[in-house]
């Protein structure tokens, strides 16, 4: 479809301003530079708009078991919530007295949370999972640097971690010592002893982890890392497993992040806004964020304001939907859709970790590939064919030719059963005509794109012929 | 109790049996025994959707929606246009996750690099990035991108926004660099003392155009300085004012950022945001976070996607420029739209009538017995005033409906208006301020 400056015709407008009725102010300096946005009616933008949604894969319009990020659906009310004038009309500087709701949303979203994670204190500043994490381990930065322990310079990641973990350690100036999983796919304890020291800040982990496996060992490693010094961040990535079952905060964990746009079904419009709400231990609250306009200098600040409040008005909402019974029981049905479609999914491909999972499991495909030629992304497209979202792909690292599903609990039996269904279809596909999964997608907006060139000769822009 | 999983109990049973178990329990085995929780959580019990509406409206209602807006400082009350409240709620576009599957995201990556297009078309930039959190934190990254093994300094204007101070220098206590602090003078940054902080360790000056005060910077010439002393200059800019002001590349900016809520996005107390981010094209693989590019599929049709992805941190891990993923991308598809809805005439229209309004306001409440501008240099849309009696003064403001300026220091305030605010609005206002004086 065209883009929206090829739609532009000079001179058309929309009548959205009425007539200045103050006098105008020259300024002394103004823009030379000739504006060249498009030039639009109404009804041009609306269609334009409207074709471009029609061009979109959402989690309300089908199945979309996209491993790790919890693609659960996302509830109206929250939306109308977030809607309300009480929240969108606020200013972030007004007197505290105006704004008795806000701090009561983040109030109740904070307790609900501390209860859920086993954590005593609770910011909302961060804005995504990463931002999160950043935040995190500036908590462990700042209650090492508090107490003079100037030694401890690195952070452990196991090498089956999001790529986040690694950068967000670099980021807060630590190095990564990478430790490689155990056989079974959970951290190695041997490996993991070998490397704790007076130089360890801390450790980053999730658990379940990103194989979908709860890693039993769990007290063992926290007590580990604990023992030599060094405190434990949980990755709430996988929170959505084990909410209402287990904490967090019980598996010895000292601060953790958690994505509202996962695990609290806030929608994840197309790449964010998220909200990455950060918990922590009673010993950690001092050093939590603030922002230095709303509450004084002397904390750190990870972004202006408060954070992303109509995410956490959301999640607030979903948490009051689901309440004290409904929040293990979104938990339970992740995990039992998870189990449900993995043994569906067994009679053709195979799982990496052929035993229980959490929420999420990954199929190893090296073997299937060797045996038909036809890769983990081939399968991928085939299920854009299909009309569903892939999978995560090639990941985790650890695992090769991965598929990362996670179905979560809003989706019912009967898609679950499709889903195995159009999996058994591909299996058989690939054994008879696998040129033809190579060449997939058919039958979507377009065909595989050419990566390679956009990298090497980049358009980022468009620009007029 | 709410709940969103479909499956009966019957059905929940029928599957557990398929995958070999009797209870629920069992799905939880591998948690050692002990951790497992026996209470049930110390929360409420759930609601049907008609007692949440009902509780989450009572607090909103506990929110005072203020009538008039005349306080900034960071968060702009424009008008929103109804089409760009409508748009970004259509569930395709609010329920997708990141574009990773171009095949089926071409509607989100098509929005993306429209947006993209468009500040380009407003900074003057050549390059810029799909987003990032906000303002605060597109200093940040861009104080980040310009650092280098033998300049790492920032150094910062005094009179950016605290909470954008705040955050470059969380980021820098985070990579174990400096951040130094430029002085002003006059609620200006202070070119001589700029001058002889620009030593040859410093990487890159943050500057915001207009300042916190609302001043107007004399950028340029504060870039040539930096420039002379082969460091960076980063300009924050108020995107809406780029409409009528000289853009950040007219004034010799290497990287744009910005808080890009005045561009359709509600006050909402604080967020969720836009953080811009834009560049020359010599910093482009520098810039973090996720870019769309334009290729073509295999049948040569033009296709978006994902590129240059080798900055990133799925791919390099601690070598990546930024640990972002997540961005603000349905805050960008909105930006995008507004500025398709207003097009160029009407963001010229919009920045004109905001200068017009706030210069109105400045003006008659100097008229006012005490009331005396703070800063005597050219403004955009924000003014300081200094007056007496000035929490009575906000205290009869707020009784009539109107959020006034933001009290700075002992007695001053920060005022702000936008094209929102009618002459009968200021006016009433100024009325208030005339009797709390007299």
């Amino acid at each position: 479809m065209k883009l929206i400056f090829e739609k532009s015709v000079p001179g058309r407008h929309s009548s959205l301003l009425p007539p200045c009725d103050v006098p105008a102010f020259e300024l002394p300096e103004t823009r030379q530079e000739p504006l060249e946005l498009p030039e639009l009616c109404e009804n041009d933008v609306s269609r334009h708009y409207t074709q471009l949604c029609q061009r979109v894969h959402g989690v309300n319009c089908g199945f979309y078991p996209l491993g790790s990020c919890t693609m659960k659906y996302n509830p109206r009310i929250d939306e109308e919530a977030a809607s309300l004038p009480g929240f969108t009309n606020v200013h972030p500087l007004a007197p505290k007295a105006s704004v008795k709701g806000s701090l009561e949303v983040l109030d109740l979203a904070a307790r609900y949370l501390c209860e859920i994670s086993g954590m005593d204190g609770m910011t909302f500043q961060p804005a995504a999972g990463a931002h999160g994490e950043f935040t995190g381990v500036l908590l462990i930065k700042q209650y090492h640097d508090a107490r003079g322990d100037k030694a401890r310079t690195k952070i452990i990641v196991p090498d089956s971690a999001h790529g986040t973990n690694p950068a967000t350690a670099a980021m807060c100036g630590y190095d990564v010592v990478n430790v490689a999983s155990a056989p079974n796919g959970c951290v190695d304890l041997e490996a993991l002893k070998a490397v704790l020291g007076p130089d360890i800040a801390g450790l980053m982990l999730t658990n379940p982890n990103t194989v979908g496996i709860f890693d039993e060992n769990i007290l063992e490693i926290t007590r580990l890392v604990h023992a030599c010094g060094g405190l434990c961040y949980y990755d709430g990535a996988n929170l959505n497993a084990v909410m209402g079952h287990v904490r967090p905060g019980d598996m010895g964990f000292d601060c953790i992040h958690m994505n509202l746009h996962k695990t609290f079904a806030t929608p994840h419009g197309g790449g964010g806004p998220g909200a990455g709400a950060v918990g922590c231990k009673a010993f950690l609250k001092e050093f939590l964020p603030k922002s230095a306009l709303m509450e004084g200098e002397g904390h750190i600040q990870v972004r202006g304001f408060a954070g992303n409040f109509l995410v956490v008005v959301r999640a607030l909402a979903y948490l009051l939907t689901l309440g004290r019974e409904g929040v293990p029981e979104a938990s339970a049905n992740a995990v039992l859709n998870a189990n449900y479609l993995m043994q569906k999914i067994k009679g053709s491909f195979t799982p990496a970790f052929d035993r229980v999972c959490m929420h999420e499991f990954v199929l190893d495909l090296s073997e299937f590939k060797k045996e038909t030629g036809v890769s983990a992304l081939d399968v991928a497209k085939s299920l854009i064919d299909n009309g569903m979202h892939p999978p995560t792909m090639y990941f985790p690292l650890i695992v090769h030719e991965a598929l990362m599903l996670e179905p979560t609990e809003t989706e019912s039996k009967e898609t679950l059963d499709e889903a195995a269904e159009v999996f058994r279809k591909l299996y058989d596909l690939a054994h008879t005509d696998p040129e033809y999964m190579h060449a997939a997608p058919h039958h979507a907006q377009i065909g595989r794109p050419d990566e390679v060139a956009a990298a090497r000769n980049p358009v980022v822009r468009w620009v007029k012929a | 109790m709410g709940s969103y999983v479909p499956g009966t109990l019957q059905e929940r049973q029928e599957m557990l049996r398929a995958i070999g178990m009797e209870r629920e329990e069992e799905l939880y085995a591998d948690v050692p025994a002990g951790m497992l929780l026996t209470e049930p959580l110390n929360i409420p019990s759930g609601m049907s959707e008609l007692e949440v509406r009902s509780k989450m409206e009572a607090l909103a209602a506990e929110n005072k929606v203020y009538k008039t807006v005349l306080r900034g400082a960071g968060a702009y009350d424009h008008y929103i246009p109804s089409i760009v409240k409508y748009i970004p709620a259509k569930e395709e576009f609010l329920t997708a996750y990141t574009p990773y599957q171009a095949e089926m995201s071409q509607g989100i990556l098509q929005s993306i690099f429209e947006y993209q297009t468009m500040i380009c078309q407003l900074t003057g930039m050549d390059v810029s990035n799909a987003s990032v959190y906000d303002g605060a934190t597109a200093a940040a990254e861009a104080a980040a991108m310009c650092r280098d093994r033998k300049r790492s300094v920032t150094l910062i204007s005094a009179a950016v926004h605290p909470d954008t101070i705040n955050t470059v220098r969380t980021y820098c206590y985070g990579s174990n660099t400096e951040l130094r602090i430029v002085p002003c003078k006059d609620g200006k940054t202070d070119l001589d003392a700029l001058k002889q902080m620009l030593t040859p360790d410093v990487a890159s000056l943050v500057l915001q155009q207009p300042n916190f005060f609302g001043q107007l910077e004399d950028a340029r010439a504060i870039g040539e300085a930096v420039h002379a002393a082969k460091a960076m200059f980063i300009l924050s800019c108020d995107p809406l004012s780029l409409a009528i002001l000289p853009t950040p590349k007219e004034l010799g900016a290497d990287v744009m950022v910005g808080e890009g809520q005045c561009l359709g996005l509600p006050i909402a107390w604080g967020g969720p945001y836009l953080g811009i981010m834009a560049a020359t094209s010599k910093m482009m693989r520098k810039l973090p976070g996720r870019i769309v590019g334009e290729t073509h599929d295999d049948a040569g049709n033009k296709a978006y996607v994902l590129s240059l992805q080798a900055r990133e941190q799925h791919i390099r891990r601690e070598k990546a420029s930024s640990n972002i993923c997540s961005n603000e991308a349905l805050c960008a598809l909105t930006a995008g739209l507004y500025m398709a809805a207003m097009g160029p005439e009407g963001m010229k229209e919009a920045a004109r009538q905001t200068t017009a309004k706030a210069h109105y306001l400045q003006a008659e409440l100097c008229k006012l017995p005490g009331v005396e501008l703070k800063y005597g240099g050219a403004f955009y849309q924000e003014f300081v005033t200094v007056l007496p009696k000035r929490d009575a003064v906000l205290a009869a403001l707020d009784e009539a409906g109107i959020l006034g300026g933001l009290p700075l220091g002992e007695n001053e305030i920060l005022w702000c208006a936008t094209e929102k605010n009618t002459r009968a609005e200021l006016d009433r206002a100024v009325a208030i301020v005339k009797e709390v004086l007299a």
